[in-house]
């Protein structure tokens, strides 16, 4: 594949190294011409100092044959146009941005760019499964339909333990999808299903309910 | 009309200037205060300090009830990032964004931005007055 990484600093310096190592043809956009120099001594004519958002640098390197242009800049903004430019103006056919603001992981998709991949939330995932008071997992979120697929954990002193889920007043948009007790066993949830202490509670929801679903389940 | 500027330059600060004293509801954003020395001492709109790239800032300059949003930064990025969001995500009715770069002007003008490219604007002035 050919794969154009736009930004030379740490992410975009590492990425290039592990996608030549894979046997991609890769090209680097570093605007600092310094840096730039520094890629070349090192990993040979792979570095092209320029703009990656100006279209002139972009027709330079052959962006209409790319097969993803992957924008790595430390700058939300200039990652979003260098994404844009390269779907719209030469068609490239998967564009992927980093971005510093979490927020901006939605906005970007729904700006057309195909994968926005947010450090923080990363991150924060991780916490949130390494954490296991964390009373509510984010799993999976479902592309373009706006759902999330989350776990839940019932804590041992819960007020909604014993009441069964016909009793619970679910938000909307969200469905209990299994209950995961002790040794791993799990079944999936009915109206009669008897909420117990310790379990996992893997449901579907939206973003706007998992507070109102998180206090549904634990009362807290 | 409520009108929502962001970037408080020397265009910026006066376009508020203009439309504030044309009786306009203007708020403008910048993210250093220093840049509101710019603004006349008649001005009476608010000023915001803020980033405008950030939905949570727009929405504190209560872009929901803006008519008009109009980008002005220095950055030809910011602009247009900042105009996608009044755009897609708040629906401001009209937004309009400075783009330094013509190509880049023209891609989002295709896209459907109503974006104006001051370097084309005054390469064409300029050669106007010199060749008439």
């Amino acid at each position: 594949m050919y794969i154009i990484v736009v930004g030379g600093g740490r992410v975009g310096y590492y990425l290039t190294k592990a996608l030549l190592d894979e046997g991609h043809e890769v090209l680097l956009v570093e605007k600092n011409a310094t840096i730039c120099d520094t890629i070349i001594d090192e990993m040979g004519s792979i570095c092209i100092n320029g703009d990656g958002c100006e279209a002139v640098t972009l027709e330079e390197i052959g962006t209409g044959r790319a097969d993803m242009l992957v924008a790595v800049t430390g700058d939300d903004e200039d990652n979003l146009v260098a994404c844009q430019v390269a779907k719209y103006k030469f068609n490239v056919p998967r564009t992927i941005s980093r971005v510093r603001n979490p927020r901006n992981e939605t906005l970007f998709k729904k700006l057309g760019v195909d994968v926005a991949v947010s450090s923080t939330n990363i991150i924060l995932e991780h916490i949130e499964e390494e954490v296991p008071t964390h009373p509510l997992t984010h799993l999976l979120a479902i592309e373009d339909s706006g759902h999330e697929i989350v776990e839940v954990k019932i804590p041992p002193e819960a007020a909604t333990i014993g009441k069964s889920v016909r009793e619970l007043s679910l938000p909307p948009a969200t469905k209990l999808a299994l209950v995961i007790r002790k040794k791993g066993r799990y079944r999936v949830p009915t109206l009669n299903t008897i909420i117990k202490a310790e379990d996992r509670i893997i449901a579907i929801t939206t973003p706007e309910s998992e507070e109102d679903l998180r206090y549904t389940l634990r009362g807290t | 009309m409520k009108v929502l500027i962001m970037g408080c330059g020397r265009v910026g600060g006066r376009l508020a200037g203009l439309l504030d004293a044309d009786g306009h509801e203007v708020t403008i954003l910048d993210t250093d205060s220093f840049s509101f020395r710019r603004l006349s001492p008649e001005f009476n709109g608010t000023a915001l300090v803020g980033n405008g790239t950030d939905a949570e800032v727009l929405k504190r300059a209560q872009i929901e009830e803006a008519d008009v949003f109009v980008a002005m930064t220095q950055g030809d990025n910011r602009n247009v990032m900042a105009c996608q969001i009044a755009q897609h995500i708040f629906n401001v009715p009209r937004v309009i964004c400075r783009i330094y770069d013509p190509l880049r002007q023209e891609l989002y003008a295709s896209m459907g931005l109503e974006s104006i490219s001051p370097t084309t604007v005054f390469a064409e002035m300029f050669r106007e007055k010199i060749v008439g």
